[in-house]
Parts: C-alpha cells; structure tokens; sequence
C-alpha cells in the first residue's frame, strides 16, 4: 500500500511539468489546427540554455525561467512569422506541410545543439537536487514539488490571460471558429504568431523545471514531444483544462506502470493509453467534461 | 513514345552501372538508394495517393528486417526467406494497424501511426528472448561481393515502382485521390473509403516490408534503434518522398536517390575534403534541406519542376503571380 501510494505522488507531480508542456501543445493544436511536431525540441533548448546560465552564470534553474520563457517566446514567434504561416499561402498536395515544417524545425534545433554540446549526458546538481520532504511517510521530492507550484501559478496566469484579457479572448475565439473571428476584426496571423510563441514559452517554462530532476541530452525532445501529444488528444484538442487533466493522469499512469508493469516499457504505457483514446474516446476529456 | 525511350535508358544505365562503378562504397550507395525507392514509393503510395500521411512506415521496415532475422534465429534458415515472408506478415501488420488508425482522419491518423511506431521500438526492445532486445540480430551475409545484392534490390525497386505505377493508374488510384481530395465527397459517390485505404495500406507495407526483409540480407545486421526508428526510416521516408515530390510516380525515386546521396556526402564530410565537422553536421544539412524544400517547393521537385524551371529561365512565372 505504501509503494502504491509513493507511486501516485511521484506521478502526479511529475503530471504537473506533464501537464505545463501539454498545454502549450493543445492552445497551439487548438489555434493552428496542426501537430506541432517541434514541441519537445523547443523544451529541449530551453533545457539547454537554463543548462548554460546554470553553468556559466550560476543562476539557478527556477530563477532562470525569467529568461528562459521570454528567449523561447521570440524563438516560437520567429518560427510561426516566417516558417509556418507563409505555408498556408503556397498550394501543395499534402495538407500535413506545416507539420512536416515542424520535423524539419525540430531537427534543425536538435542537431545544432548536438553540435554545440556534443551528444553528451549532462545534468545540474543544485543543493537542493535529492532533498526530499517526509509526509507521514511518504517522500516528496523538494525539486519535483517546486517545479509543481511554479507550474500550477503559470497554468493560473495563463487561464487569467485566456478569460480575462482582449488578447486571451481574440485566441479563444480564433480556436474556436477561425473564419467568424476574422470577422470580427481579429488578426488571426498575428493571433496564430503570438499563440506559437505562449506554446514555446509555456514548454520553456516546463524545461526549466525539469532540468534539476532529469538528465539532458539532444535527443530528449522526441520523447516529450510525443508526451504532448498523448496529453493533448487524451484531453480533447484546444482543451486547456483537458490537458492539465490529461498531464497528471499521464504521470500517474508512467508511474504506476513503471512500478507494476516494467520500468522499461515505462514510454510504452504512454502510447498505449494514447492508441485506447484515439479509439474509444477521440474527442478525449473535452467530450465528457465539454470545458 | 519518348518517355517510354527515357525509361529504356534509365533502366539499361541502371543494369550497366555495377560495371562502371567498380568502387565497393559507391556500389553501397547504389543499394541504399534502390532500397529507399522502395521505402519511398511504397509510402508515397499510401500517402501522397491516398492523403493518409503515415509517420510509421518504420512498423513495416522494422517488421520486414526482423522476420527476416528470425527466419536465421528462430528457424535456421537462410534470411533470403524472409522476402517471402516478410510481405505476407507486414501485410497482416498493415492490415491491422489501418483497420484502427483509419477511423481517425489528416493529423490524428498521422498521430496514431506515430505511436504504433514507438510500442514496435519498445516491445521489439523489451522482448529479448524473441528479438535479442537491443543487442539485435546479427547473421552472415551469402555474398561478398555488392554485385548481386545490386540486382536484386534493382529487381525489387522497379517491381515496386511498375505496381505503384499500375495501381494509380488504375481505378484503385483514382478512387485513393479522391478520397486523399475530399473524403466526405468520395463517400458520398460510393467509394468505400476504409476498403480502398485498407488497400492502400495493405500494398504499401508490402513493399515496405520487403525492403526491411532485404536490408537484414544485405547488412546482415538489424538493431531495434535503427530499424524501428522514428527519424531513420519513418520521417526520412516522409523526406524522400516530399522532396520528390508527392503524388507523383517518379518523385519518390528521385528524391531517394538525393536524399542518400546527399546524407553519404555529408556523413562522408564531402568523400573525405572538407574538415570533419562537416560529418558531425550531416543530419542538421537535411533538416536545413527538409526547411527549404517545404518553404520553397512544397510539392517536391517533380511537382514544382515548372517553378525551378522558371528560376532558371527567369521568366515571371504566371502561376506564382497569380499566388502572390
């Protein structure tokens, strides 16, 4: 009982990160309509700058959120402005272009910090890296319960900006009905610009986050671009609420397979959840909970 | 009638070429390539005909080379009985991930094929007593010289390319546009469209399945890493075909054709004269390359040709004035 229950802390606070990284995925699936298949690759840089100011300027992980999200806010802006927008302008076959945009993307920043940094495995010791806080028994990781509060005030932040702000509410409408928006006076270039660069900035947010628990190395972003996918779809598509639902019960899942089933097949839990969703319930959560 | 004299040539080069290209790592090249037409076509096949963009063509590679493998492991028999087998099995795997993935449609079928991807990786990982996990399956090759490998994988490219070719020609091909063109439609005139992307499927894994089962011939040596991989088979299978271009016969052989050549250039630091960084940077060149092509020329170089056509020419071109 006591494992089981060490079990679903561990996993539901590393749902927390799980669920920060998919909510950048789902507003911009909402939005743009597409996969976007560089979203563990953009963590993945921004795991690797808090890595640098870590290293060469010794400031500490979670401070260098600060940095690390608007740095990656202007990547995803960049990348929106002048890689995937002029792609709804040129006529092709394939309708899947801008996702497979993405892959090349997701390459590009991969193999350029291969190239930098080599394909080795690096990690950030900080004081506070193993420390853990006892509760009746059960043990809290320091880090990982951290990384879950920095994550539970954006998600806040972002639902103030979604509900309360002219600009939330400009991304709200574009998810919803696209053409009815532009009617109404909303620059949806600029909407789709601005909701590539959130995504970014929210999945910045995340790696930043995970740094002090997890290792880094280049190929670490194909992994958490496939977690964003099976939070989104397991949430419903353009569901914010869905996906913070989505990352928890995910970590809860790896976790609990990872303790009963098999510690190797630990991202195989993940995709298989995936496959059962996409089959008995493709709307996912959304359809249920209809938030 | 000229075509047909262009594609006599092409195939008399291609009979001739292992007695022009002596060198052993040229003849390699060769072969690599004639596999990634096979990869190439069969995707595009499913893909670029049928609209159902496939991110797991690995399943059937990596299915292929292994029933290849196991031929050796499990049942002491010449690998090369895996080509028969292979087909079949990766026929029945095609089959069955198509009957679940084609209720979802566009990004979400891409998605599910993706995780299929990944629990073959895992599994074929994990399940050591059958497929030796990660250490692989290592067999002895039959022949030592590239000669013969030449020629059949020649042999298995133009059958896969002449089947392409007959297939979109036929009803099946214009019934996999129509439904690639507007699925709602092509249902509503009574085409089945589950039934004809079962077809589709069921012919792509085929061949990509073949491929697989001639690779473990060929390199005699499979791991779970490489032929299971999202980014070596999947999504370069998806990169042979787009810079060809989709949707057309000859995109995918030539874009096969490009895309290895250009990785060996690179992998090989340009044959060994430029520094050796330039081998450190190969894959970051094809996503640069992945980048161009989609921004620039999204229907590959087939299907733009007429827009490379006019750069050169430099003629204002009247389709692009009438985009812009």
């Amino acid at each position: 009982m006591y494992t089981f229950f060490q079990t679903l802390v561990a996993g539901f606070l590393i749902g927390g990160i799980y669920a920060l990284v998919g909510i950048g995925m789902t507003l911009i699936m909402g939005v743009m309509k597409i996969i976007n298949l560089a979203h563990g690759q953009l963590m993945m840089v921004s795991m690797y700058l808090t890595y640098v100011l870590f290293t060469q300027f010794n400031i500490d992980p979670y401070v260098a959120l600060i940095i690390t999200m608007p740095a990656l806010f202007l990547l995803g802006l960049f990348i929106q402005k002048y890689f995937l927008n002029p792609l709804l302008r040129v006529e092709s076959i394939l309708p899947e272009n801008q996702v497979l945009m993405t892959v090349g993307i997701g390459m590009v920043l991969t193999e350029i910090m291969r190239f930098i940094f080599r394909s080795d495995y690096k990690s950030v010791k900080t004081s506070y890296s193993m420390s853990a806080i006892y509760l009746k028994g059960l043990s809290i990781n320091l880090p990982m319960l951290i990384a879950f509060g920095i994550a539970l005030v954006l998600t806040i932040a972002l639902f103030w900006f979604l509900l309360k702000t002219d600009l939330g509410k400009s991304i709200r409408a574009t998810a919803q009905n696209k053409e009815a928006a532009v009617l109404l006076g909303v620059n949806a270039e600029w909407i789709t610009i601005l909701t590539y660069g959130i995504g970014a900035g929210l999945v910045a947010a995340a790696g930043s986050l995970l740094l002090p628990i997890y290792y880094l190395f280049p190929d670490i972003g194909g992994p958490f671009t496939l977690k964003a996918f099976v939070i989104t779809m397991l949430g419903g598509m353009g569901s914010t609420v869905g996906a913070i639902v989505g990352g928890v019960v995910l970590g809860i899942a790896e976790s609990l397979g990872s303790t009963y089933v098999s510690m190797a097949l630990r991202d195989t839990v993940a995709m298989v959840i995936f496959i059962l969703v996409l089959i008995f319930l493709p709307g996912g959560l959304k359809k249920i909970t209809k938030i | 009638m000229n075509r047909k004299k262009a594609l006599l040539a092409l195939i008399l080069a291609l009979l001739l070429l292992p007695f022009i290209v002596t060198s052993d790592y040229y003849r390699h090249v060769f072969i690599l390539s004639l596999i990634w037409v096979i990869i190439g076509s069969s995707w595009n096949l499913l893909s670029g005909y049928a609209g159902q963009v496939s991110f797991g063509h690995a399943i059937f590679f990596g299915t292929g080379a292994y029933t290849a493998g196991l031929c050796v492991t499990k049942l002491h028999i010449s690998a090369w009985w895996g080509m028969l087998f292979a087909g079949p099995v990766t026929m029945i795997v095609g089959f069955i991930i198509g009957w679940i993935c084609f209720r979802l449609r566009g990004p979400y079928f891409a998605l599910a094929t993706i995780a299929f991807g990944e629990i073959f990786l895992q599994v074929a990982k994990v399940w050591k007593s059958l497929t030796g996990g990660m250490l692989g399956i290592l067999i002895i090759q039959s022949f030592r010289s590239k000669i013969p490998y030449y020629y059949i994988g020649l042999c298995l490219a133009i059958l896969c390319v002449a089947v392409v070719y007959k297939v979109v020609n036929s009803k099946w091909g214009y019934y996999f546009v129509a439904i690639r063109e507007d699925q709602d439609a092509a249902e509503a005139i009574g085409v089945s469209a589950f039934r004809y992307k079962t077809i589709a499927i069921i012919i792509s894994s085929f061949f990509t399945g073949l491929a697989g089962a001639f690779y473990m011939n060929y390199m005699a040596f499979i791991d779970p890493q490489v032929v299971f991989s999202l980014h070596y088979i999947s999504i370069m299978a998806i990169l042979v075909s787009i810079i060809g271009g989709v949707g057309t016969i000859w995109g995918p052989p030539l874009g096969a054709f490009i895309m290895v050549w250009l990785q060996e250039t690179f992998r090989s630091s340009i044959f060994g004269l430029a520094p050796r960084w330039v081998s450190e940077a190969h894959v970051l060149a094809f996503g640069i390359l992945v980048i161009i092509v989609i921004r620039y020329l999204p229907n590959g170089i087939i299907g733009d040709w007429h827009k490379i056509a006019n750069f050169f020419s430099r003629k204002p071109s009247l389709v692009s004035q009438e985009k812009s």
